[in-house]
Parts: C-alpha cells; sequence; structure tokens
C-alpha cells in the first residue's frame, strides 16, 4: 500500500507519536516534584492508542510499501505491549527509586519505547526490523541507566549499550550478507529469492542467519547472547525491570515468528507445517538445543541467587527458554504456546515484580530474608506472592500451567523427534519449583511471626496486584477467552502485494 | 579493481577488526568504537551489494539510515560513558561491576 494511504491504517501509531510529543512538551511545564503527572498525559495517550487499535478492524494487508504488516498478529502483541506499559507506568507512582528524579522524560521514553515496540511487532523489511530494535535498544539504554546518581543503574546501562550495540552491528551484518543474496530488503521478496537460490551460496546463507539470530536472540535473552540479562535487569530500576521483562520479548518473540515464518521458513508453514532446511543445517534440532540450554541455564542459576530481584532476571532466561521450545515446531500450535505463555507469563511476572518493588519500598532490600515472615505481617502480600510463585513454576490450576500445557503439546504432538524437547522443558519446571518456592518458605516460614497484620499502605498497589493476580489464578482454569482471542489473531500477512 | 569481490574483502576485514576491539579492548570508549566499525563494515556491504546488483536503492538508503542511527546509539553510549566516569572516576569496562557475578 502506497505511503499515503497507509496512514490511515497508522492511527495507533501516529496517536502514539502524538502522546510522546505532548508529554515532553508537557513536561516542561511542571516542576521537578510534579513531573510525576506528565504520566496522566502518556496514560491518557495510550488509552486512545488503545481505542484506536480495538477500533482498526481486522483489515490485513501491508503499509508504507510493503515495510509494515498490519495483522490481527500485530495487533495482538500490540494490545500485550501496551497492557504492560501501562501496568508500569501505574506501578512507577508507587516506586521508591524515582523519588529524587524528574520523571518527565521516564514516562515520555517509555512511551516512544511502546512506539518501537509496536514496530517491532509488525516490521515486514529487515530495514525496519533494524530500525525498530534500535528505537526500542536506545530507549531501553537510557531507562535502565535512569537513575543517575546510582552506581548500579549506571553500570546496568553501560553493560547494555555495550552488548545491545554489538549485538545489533553483528544482526546488522548479518542483514547485510542478506541482502546481497537476495538483492531486496522485504521479507516476502527475500523469500522468494531463497527459494531461487542455487546452493552454492548456502555458507553465506548459514552465516548471515546465525548473526541474524544474535541479534534476535539477544532481545529476548537466549543462550548464548543472554550476558546481559541478569546484570541488566539487577542494576536497572525495578520497574524498568519488569517492563523489559515482557514488553520487548514479546515484541522480540513476535518479530522472530515473522522472520524465521516468512523468510527462512517457506511461508506456508502456519499451515502445512513445514519447515524448509535451510542451508542443510538441522535447524528445528539446533533451536530446540538453544531452548534446552536456554532454560536449564536461566534455572540453574536462579538456584544460587540471594536476590529475589536476580533470581526473577535468571528466570525470565529460563521462560524465555521455555518459549522457545515452540520455535522449533514452527507451527501453527506452537505459535499458538509461544502466544498463550506470553499471556499468562505478563501477569504472573509483573505480578511478581511488582511485589520486589512493593517491598523494596517497605525494607529497602530486595534479597530473600527481606521476605522473612512476610505471609504472616503482610498476608495480603504473601498470599499473591505465593501465587505468582507458583504460577511461575507451572503448577496447576495457575495460569502458568495452561501457558506451559499448550507449549508441550504442541511439542509433542510434532512427533516423536521432539520428545526429548518436552522431557527437558518437564525437567526444568520441576527445577524451577525449587528456588520459587524458596520465596514462600521465607515468607511463611521465616521470621518471627507477629500479630500486628497489615494491608499495602497504598490503594493502587492493591487494585494493581489484584489485577495481576486473579488473572494469573482465574485463567488457569477458564481460559477459553484468550484461546479465543489467539485463535483470531494468529493470522499473518503472508505475502507481498 | 572494480569488482563486488574488492568491497566485500574490505568490510570483513573491517567486521573482523571490529569484532577484535570489541574483544580486546577494556576501554568503554574503544569498545564502542570497535561497534563503528562493525556498523561501517555492514554499510559497506550495503552499498556495494547495491551498487553492483543494478543500482538498487534500498541498499543505499539503507546505509543512510545505519548511519543516522550508529550516530544516535552513540551520543546516547558517550552520555551513559560519561555518566560512569562521573560515579566510578574510570571507564575501564572490567572495574565497573558493583554487580554481583
Amino acid at each position: 500500500m502506497s505511503n499515503l494511504n497507509s496512514l490511515s491504517y497508522f492511527w495507533p501509531e501516529l496517536i502514539l507519536t502524538g502522546t510522546v510529543l505532548v508529554a515532553i512538551v508537557a513536561d516542561l511545564f511542571y516542576r521537578k516534584e510534579d513531573s510525576f503527572k506528565v504520566a496522566w498525559w502518556v496514560l491518557g495517550g495510550l488509552t486512545l492508542t488503545m481505542a484506536a487499535i480495538r477500533m482498526g478492524g481486522s483489515a490485513v494487508t501491508d503499509l508504507f510499501m510493503g515495510t509494515i504488516a498490519l495483522d490481527p498478529f500485530a495487533e495482538f502483541f500490540k494490545v500485550l505491549i501496551l497492557l504492560s506499559t501501562v501496568l508500569v507506568i501505574l506501578i512507577s507512582f508507587k516506586t521508591d527509586e524515582l523519588k529524587n528524579y524528574s520523571v518527565g522524560e521516564y514516562f515520555s521514553i517509555l512511551a516512544i519505547m511502546a512506539f518501537g515496540l509496536f514496530l517491532m511487532a509488525s516490521a515486514i523489511d529487515i530495514l525496519m526490523v533494524y530500525l525498530s530494535i534500535e528505537i526500542v535498544s536506545i530507549m531501553s539504554f537510557f531507562l535502565a541507566g535512569y537513575l543517575k546518581k546510582s552506581q548500579l543503574s549506571n553500570e546496568a546501562a553501560l553493560k547494555y549499550v555495550l552488548y545491545g550495540a554489538f549485538s545489533s552491528g553483528i544482526m546488522l551484518f548479518g542483514f547485510s550478507i542478506l541482502f546481497g543474496l537476495t538483492g531486496s530488503t522485504k521479507f516476502f521478496e527475500i523469500r522468494q529469492a531463497l527459494a531461487g537460490l542455487e546452493n552454492g551460496a548456502n555458507l553465506a546463507l548459514i552465516i548471515s542467519a546465525v548473526f541474524i539470530l544474535a541479534g534476535f536472540g539477544y532481545k529476548i535473552s537466549a543462550v548464548p547472547f543472554h550476558f546481559w540479562t541478569p546484570d541488566v535487569y539487577e542494576g536497572s530500576p525495578t520497574t524498568i525491570t519488569a517492563y523489559l521483562s515482557i514488553a520487548p520479548k514479546a515484541a522480540g518473540f513476535a518479530m522472530l515468528i515473522r522472520f524465521f515464518n516468512q523468510v527462512m521458513g517457506d511461508g506456508t508453514a502456519m499451515i502445512n507445517d513445514s519447515w524448509s532446511a535451510l542451508g542443510g543445517l538441522p535447524w528445528p534440532q539446533l533451536m530446540g538445543v538453544l531452548a534446552v540450554a536456554t532454560m536449564s541455564l536461566g534455572n540453574l542459576v536462579a538456584i544460587q541467587q540471594n536476590s529475589v530481584k536476580r533470581m526473577l532476571a535468571y528466570s525470565s532466561i529460563a521462560h524465555a527458554g521455555y518459549m522457545m521450545m515452540g520455535l522449533p515446531v514452527m507451527s501453527n500450535q506452537g505459535i499458538y504456546g509461544i502466544m498463550m505463555y506470553l499471556v499468562m507469563y505478563l501477569f504472573m511476572n509483573l505480578g511478581a515484580f511488582f511485589v520486589v518493588i512493593y517491598i523494596q519500598g517497605k525494607t529497602g532490600g530486595e534479597s530473600y530474608e527481606d521476605f522473612n515472615g512476610l505471609g504472616w505481617t503482610m498476608p495480603f502480600i504473601g498470599v499473591v506472592m505465593a501465587l505468582f510463585m507458583f504460577a511461575l513454576t507451572g503448577l496447576p490450576p495457575t495460569a502458568g500451567f495452561i501457558g506451559k500445557f499448550y507449549l508441550f503439546a504442541a511439542v509433542i504432538e510434532a512427533g516423536p523427534q521432539f520428545y526429548w524437547l518436552a522431557f527437558f522443558g518437564a525437567l526444568n519446571s520441576v527445577i524451577s519449583l525449587y528456588y520459587y518456592v524458596r520465596v514462600v518458605k521465607h515468607m511463611y516460614l521465616r521470621g518471627e511471626r507477629s500479630d500486628d497484620v497489615s494491608m499495602p499502605s497504598s490503594n493502587l498497589v492493591t487494585v494493581l496486584l489484584v489485577f495481576l493476580a486473579v488473572p494469573s489464578l482465574v485463567l488457569g482454569v477458564y481460559w477459553e477467552p484468550v484461546a479465543n482471542w489467539i485463535n483470531q489473531s494468529l493470522v499473518l500477512l503472508s505475502s507481498g502485494m | 579493481m572494480d569488482s563486488l569481490t574488492n568491497y566485500l574483502f574490505v568490510s570483513a576485514s573491517l567486521f573482523c577488526l571490529g569484532l577484535y576491539g570489541v574483544i580486546t579492548r577494556r576501554n568503554a570508549v574503544a569498545v564502542l568504537m570497535g561497534v563503528e566499525l562493525i556498523l561501517n563494515s555492514a554499510n559497506i556491504n550495503f552499498v556495494a551489494f547495491a551498487r553492483f546488483s543494478g543500482m538498487n536503492m534500498a541498499g543505499h538508503v539503507y546505509a543512510l539510515f545505519v548511519i543516522v542511527l550508529a550516530a544516535a546509539e552513540a551520543a546516547v553510549a558517550l552520555a551513559i560513558i560519561i555518566n560512569i566516569f562521573n560515579n566510578f572516576k574510570t571507564i575501564n569496562v572490567d572495574d565497573v561491576s558493583q554487580l554481583r557475578q
């Protein structure tokens, strides 16, 4: 579709851009202690964006001369991204970390990041892939280092920027080879050119695919591109850690699915469950090994942590590994499983992080010891945290169980050659039980039992935690609405204009 | 002399030099310079491929975008490094390690 015509389908992104501009200008009119009010402008803009997405209809087309896809698949991820952005902005009101800082830019940058994530979820041109990844990366460098006076936050930003720039550079080199092989930057043209490629280009193709995988792997923090994750997650403001652990990961998976399905796969993979062997390498097995490595490393190192925040960082690596199980079986069901898991993961993971944010404000720390006796002094926090922990483990009847169930079902249905993948997935879930339950143990069995019981001092925190805890439980027994939503969303734009 | 192979050879060398710089240098600014070399090697690839595959403008445009993004990224990275210097009094990436390994 031509550029001018595309604009009428581009309302959500346009509104988001307007929101950013308004927020930046509004920030100029507030004094430092009032700068939190910028958040209301951003929240208003995000609400309008959500309305624009819902009213957009379900057109399936490409925009801006084949650089951006407009399809229900992208819409699904946009809704997830918006939801997590709104939740993170709300919890940012109640964090102590941002107290001595002017936070106008903080909220504007979050909105810019949401814009970049939108583009990530819908990019179908390698130029747009690179552009959107960079928009998101540069904004997350800012946010990771937002606490200018904190050494930890600074260190997180430095590590993030060096790893991030490096891996996107590698990915760019991979794209340049791919461009050389195919003579186009558009997914669909690349696919056609790849299909007609003679075998002599196999080595170049493998090199470029591996380099590109490095960029995607960095975004979803898959082994062996995960090195930045623990340090960045621990050093960043906890609100940002929560955001980084869900929104960019969701968009990264959207991009990975789109790229492998439409460029590396033969495009009909959604229907036929087929996967074109690329360059003679056993890609499904390779991705399976990466998935197992990712979840095993995440889980085994998470056990050794003393800080709950750092434990959650490693656990987010492990969860990326579970979701990667859906990639080798690049079938409708594999993608379905990933989408289902992302929805469940959003609720339980944000919930866990929000509790950590609240406890940080109460006890000033985030180690296991800071959770001692919490189950008795703050019963509400104790119960919801225990729920989030069980959900993250994947125990029935929580949402995490349903997420894992769909992933394992997709893997097992793909045939006996993937049984080992399901086996390692199950084994890892058991391992993860150890460190998740450790939090519950500290909350209920450690520390003295006291009788003065308190609710969270802020209503907003209570409401947010209830909002996250209810789906974490209810979606474990009644997930039909989500299943229907994903069924409708499983439509990818599958050919160029 | 004017063949695609020469350009690809230059870009591959630049890429390797950049990779070497990123891996061996401990000074944050030097690591950043290595990254810039990698980005520029990709740029050479894009422009060379575009030039030798019948003037496909996409490659040139891609290179322009990369130049702009590299500048933006460098600006942010340098700002972070300045902040690191204010807090740590060093920009050696090995010395900046308060976070547990």
